[in-house]
């Protein structure tokens, strides 16, 4: 099975795949711990929307995807702060009307239904080698930035309130979040697929959160979950010519249920020697 | 030292509100080092609300709150009330109380020597360090306020500012934590402002009173409170 790794797509595939998936990992677990998972599916279908417009019009999707999910990042964060919208309704609001948009502008073209079955569900064959440059410049600019600002972010998601109070820029970190994950999300949506792509958001987070019990280690652990799974995924899209999308969230689902054991196993034994 | 010297903090004039509706009007008071300043009042009395406006979390609507004496708006010792989100949150106490070491306003990416030892001076000064590294969310309900006090002294030295940090514990703990902050309110000269429910404790162990209702009803120590007619009936409850 390794031949798969001399087709150069296969090979842009991977390096692109693992670089988003060390971003969604990371800034998952902040999105997570805010309650705020949901952004990444609400921030999907935005992008679906815009790449459909770019379909149709011959743009380059990455260019116009961009910064229209960039736009819409900011308004779900406004829509969120304004207590008359609550977060979720927000998301579901900005979700589902930007599909609807994407959906009535490709009805208007025809014959296009292949890319519109990628964006959807993902393919590995729907990054070309002029986008791999790109991705992967955003991509470790997402991951430097993360890295710089650890530590604020960690007081931002910890404690709003306190970190204001001690003079940190709370709105503009929040800020920063929030167009690391717009990034993310156009990057690895047409690999992954708009459906699925929130769930690399989440389930890392939810898994090393069942075993880890600090910050750092769970940040780590979900960045090695993030890329393992990618890997593995991306094997058993090849050898069974599954969705690549698919695949990497079974390998998540999989790897959710067995850290859930851990944890189950060790408040037993914990249970059991404490008598 | 001169009364002027001693000056931290001056409020005067002070309405504070949510866009058109005032909470409270026309406060004013001084704050010296040292102090330990109990605001009480009723429910929705706007108390929370002066905290925050303190803390710099929220602008006045009109009046000035200003700094002295080498105090500045980030040496400001914050204790929130806990949200949900923190109950479940996957941190270590390491890692709450260094978040404490932020405020200095430097790019740093990165913990330094001397933030390190800060937050192990105060870990200790609470008797947390045995737990250093365990997760906050396994601790106590009285062993995550000390946490979150250990994080308010790294952030200042200088003033506290505690909302209501005996929420939801019991009696005994209660006790323990005012005895704490009663405690490094001596030993640092570490002015407090606290709001509390518990007024009969608060009273025990401040030393200035700010009792509020809409406006300011009185202000001035907490012997005089005790004689005066707002303060005999509202502990007389």
């Amino acid at each position: 099975m390794w031949e798969m790794f001399s087709y150069p797509f296969i090979l842009r595939a991977l390096v692109v795949g693992i670089l988003v998936s060390l971003c969604s990992s990371l800034l998952g677990v902040n999105l997570v711990l805010k309650r705020y998972s949901m952004i990444g599916d609400g921030l999907s279908h935005v992008a679906f929307s815009a790449m459909a417009v770019a379909t149709v019009m011959n743009w380059a999707p990455l260019w116009v995807a961009i910064p229209v999910v960039i736009a819409a990042s900011f308004l779900l964060l406004r829509l969120s702060a304004n207590s008359r919208v609550k977060g979720d309704s927000a998301i579901a609001l900005v979700s589902t009307g930007a599909l609807a948009i994407g959906v009535f502008i490709i009805s208007m073209k025809s014959g296009i239904n292949t890319d519109i079955n990628n964006y959807m569900f993902g393919s590995v064959l729907a990054i070309s080698s002029s986008d791999v440059v790109l991705s992967v410049v955003l991509s470790l600019a997402v991951l430097a930035l993360y890295v710089i600002f650890y530590h604020k972010i960690f007081a931002v998601t910890f404690d709003e309130p306190f970190a204001k109070a001690t003079g940190i820029w709370v709105e503009g970190y929040n800020m920063l979040i929030a167009v690391l994950t717009a990034v993310t999300i156009v990057l690895g949506m047409r690999m992954i697929g708009a459906l699925l792509i929130s769930s690399l958001i989440i389930f890392p987070a939810m898994s090393s959160m069942r075993v880890f019990k600090n910050f750092r280690s769970v940040v780590i652990c979900a960045a090695v979950i993030s890329a393992v799974c990618f890997f593995a995924g991306l094997l058993i899209s090849y050898q069974y010519s599954a969705p690549t999308g698919a695949s990497v969230v079974i390998i998540h689902l999989a790897v959710f249920a067995v850290f859930c054991t851990v944890d189950w196993v060790r408040a037993k034994v914990r249970k059991f020697s404490a008598g | 030292m001169t009364q002027k010297d001693k000056k931290l903090l001056s409020c005067s004039g002070l309405t504070i509100g949510y866009e058109n509706q005032t909470v409270l009007e026309d406060v004013s008071f001084d704050l010296m080092r040292g102090d330990y300043l109990c605001v009480v009042g009723e429910n929705g009395a706007g108390k929370s609300t002066l905290i925050k406006c303190l803390a710099g979390l929220m602008k006045p609507m009109s009046g000035s709150i200003t700094h002295a004496n080498g105090l500045s708006r980030r040496d400001v010792g914050y204790l929130p009330q806990q949200t949900a989100i923190q109950r479940d949150f996957p941190a270590s106490v390491r890692e709450v109380v260094l978040s404490g070491c932020l405020n200095s306003g430097r790019l740093l990416p990165f913990y330094t020597h001397e933030d390190k030892a800060r937050a192990a001076k105060y870990l200790e000064e609470l008797g947390m360090t045995a737990l250093a590294d365990r997760s906050y969310r396994e601790l106590s309900g009285g062993q995550q306020q000390r946490v979150l006090l250990a994080r308010a002294l790294c952030a200042s030295r200088k003033l506290l500012i505690l909302d209501e940090p005996v929420t939801g514990l019991d009696p005994l703990v209660t006790a323990e934590i005012y005895d704490i902050i009663k405690e490094i309110n001596r030993r640092h000269h570490t002015a407090v402002i606290m709001v509390s429910h518990d007024v009969k404790t608060a009273v025990r162990s401040a030393n200035r009173i700010l009792h509020v209702k809409h406006t300011v009803q009185f202000c001035g120590s907490t012997a005089d409170y005790l004689k005066s007619d707002v303060g005999r009936a509202f502990m007389g409850r």
